[in-house]
């Protein structure tokens, strides 16, 4: 995406003014690396994540394993490679489901305000009374361990934050004079949220996804570490550190790379979130 | 401010309801026949109206919401699926560790975020402040469960300075309680206090270029006084919010740390629930927690007060 293709000369500066933070480029770039290396795990991994080699199990680095082997003698690389779509879809799965929800209530929430704002904003303050993970663990306790459940949990823990975030950006875009002109002129009112209102709070909103991808990361790694999310022998990040916990003795590089693979990204996408925060304009950094 | 925490409290009730109703409701989250579903593998019928017997799904749902309500007002959270033990009991057994645990992170976080975050914002723009600044990013981002494993891994095994895993309570030899605690507190406390050493940070070096600060500094109050009378109590305000929020997140973080650490606290006793599939047990420590939450919400209203005079009277 460059700035040419891009129509508007707010969202012109702000790509221009992104750019000039070194600390998120690099963090775009770690990610972008991150993001590719996992896409493309199917032709880059050595090996297959579940291919079992008896003879070389919890082997340190070599030749053949570049990252050594599990204790059932799998290719570490490979599967870290592999973790990676699973672990990284798992987080984009949760925060657009948390996003599906949590979007179109704060536009309306925020927009029409009274007793519709008063009620939802009852609700997420309840939501948000529960620690995310312990109300994760209590839906998957109801639904069952499993990828899908954890990641409609994470979407209905996080689902009010968004709301929260969007509610008051679109409360500060309301006030505007050209939503005034625009409601006086007798645009209905769905064609002033989606038109008007939408394009002008995308930025404080965009900042809160790319934290929330990050704390989504983090949720689904601890989930899976525990076992209640991404179950074996399909590869996650979470799920590798759990297991190489227990062989953290013998070879701590089982706890090394998915760690740092999961810090790694976390880390960009916090990075990036900041980036893009401070390359918003003054005007809507206030409204967020 | 007594006024104001009984206010707190006041409000609280009508929350705590709703949150009282949802926990229950998780129940109708079981896909299909939560009796079926939770009687085990390969129930008879028997089983299965035993199990409906006691969760009391024969009654209308309001009415069964009334009865366990009624029951947890009294201190009744019901009994285990498969222990015989009442799941109060079991929660108050486990209360200890955890409540050590979250303690002892909580208090970590403050003194680390608040002692960083002091000395990087009295001196912005220094090699400190960056060093400081670009730690806290790190401690935000990184993996609290993974930091106490590799913890673990240099502390209790390449040098055998602390015990790995378990836990001593505190009434029985306070020392190795510490020494049992301090690692999974630690990995606990990294996030928190690096989130509090941003905010600590941003607003210090804000209150010290207020006018009342100067005017401090130029009546000859000692640096220390400055600081310490002026500056944190007046930058107090956001730190205290922030730590609201931090608080949430780390009592969720106990969940995994316990197991991790085989500490015998709530989360590791919902851990196991979850796989019993011991659905009073869940719903009892989902509660617990949030009841924690609402206790830690409280308290952070009421310390608004105590900072900022103006929220007292509102």
């Amino acid at each position: 995406m460059t700035a040419r293709t891009l129509g508007s000369p707010g969202l012109r500066r702000f790509v221009r003014r992104f750019r000039g933070n070194r600390l998120s480029v690099v963090a775009l770039v770690v990610l972008s690396v991150l993001v590719l290396s996992s896409a493309l795990a199917p032709w880059l991994a050595p090996y297959a994540p579940e291919a079992i080699d008896v003879r070389n199990r919890l082997a340190g680095p070599s030749v053949d394993h570049w990252m050594g082997t599990d204790s059932l003698g799998r290719d570490t690389l490979s599967r870290l490679l592999f973790a990676g779509r699973v672990s990284l879809f798992a987080a984009l799965t949760a925060v657009s489901i948390a996003a599906v929800l949590g979007v179109p209530l704060g536009l309306i929430a925020g927009y029409f305000g009274g007793a519709v704002d008063w009620a939802l904003g009852r609700a997420a303050d309840v939501l948000m009374t529960f620690p995310a993970i312990i109300l994760a663990i209590a839906i998957i306790a109801a639904t069952g361990p499993g990828l899908t459940n954890a990641m409609i949990a994470l979407g209905i823990v996080y689902a009010p934050r968004l709301f929260r975030v969007v509610r008051s950006a679109t409360l500060a875009v309301r006030a505007e004079t050209y939503i005034e002109a625009s409601v006086s002129i007798g645009t209905p009112s769905y064609d002033v949220i989606l038109r008007r209102v939408l394009p002008n709070i995308l930025s404080p909103l965009l900042v809160q996804i790319s934290l929330m991808l990050a704390a989504a990361l983090l949720a689904e790694a601890a989930l899976s570490l525990l076992g209640l999310g991404v179950v074996p022998p399909t590869a996650s990040w979470g799920n590798m550190l759990g297991r190489g916990f227990e062989d953290i003795r013998s070879t701590p590089a089982l706890v090394w790379w998915p760690g740092l693979s999961i810090a790694l990204a976390t880390l960009s996408f916090n990075l990036i979130g900041d980036g893009l925060r401070d390359a918003m304009g003054r005007e809507i950094r206030k409204g967020s | 401010m007594l006024g104001l925490f009984l206010r707190r409290v006041l409000v609280s009730i009508p929350l705590l309801g709703v949150v009282s109703f949802l926990v229950f409701s998780l129940i109708v989250l079981v896909p299909g026949d939560a009796a079926v579903a939770l009687a085990g593998p390969d129930p008879d019928p028997a089983q299965i109206a035993a199990v409906r017997e006691r969760l009391g799904l024969n009654d209308p749902y309001l009415v069964q919401y009334w009865n366990w309500l009624s029951g947890v007002l009294q201190g009744d959270l019901g009994d285990s699926l498969f222990t015989s033990q009442t799941v109060w009991s079991s929660i108050s057994a486990r209360l200890p560790a955890t409540l050590s645990l979250a303690g002892l992170a909580l208090l970590l976080a403050i003194v680390l975020g608040i002692t960083v975050g002091s000395v990087a914002g009295l001196r912005p723009g220094t090699w400190i402040d960056r060093v400081a600044t670009v730690t806290a990013s790190v401690g935000v981002a990184v993996p609290y469960f993974w930091v106490g494993m590799i913890l673990v891994l240099f502390l209790a095994i390449d040098n055998t300075l602390l015990p790995a895993v378990g836990y001593i309570p505190l009434t029985s030899d306070p020392v190795s309680w510490l020494q049992h605690l301090i690692i999974p507190a630690t990995a606990l406390a990294l996030a928190p206090a690096a989130v509090i050493a941003r905010q600590t940070r941003a607003s210090v070096a804000t209150v010290m270029s207020e006018d009342y600060v100067r005017t401090a500094k130029a009546k000859g109050l000692s640096p220390v006084r400055v600081v310490g009378k002026h500056a944190l109590k007046n930058a107090a305000l956001p730190v205290v919010t922030v730590f609201g929020i931090e608080a949430n997140r780390l009592i969720g973080g106990t969940v995994v740390i316990e197991q991790l650490f085989a500490l015998p606290g709530i989360g590791q006793l919902a851990y196991q629930a979850v796989f019993a599939r011991d659905f009073p047990v869940v719903q009892g420590v989902v509660l617990v927690s949030a009841v924690m939450v609402l206790m830690i919400n409280i308290l952070v209203d009421v310390s608004y007060g105590y900072f900022n005079p103006r929220i007292r009277q509102s």
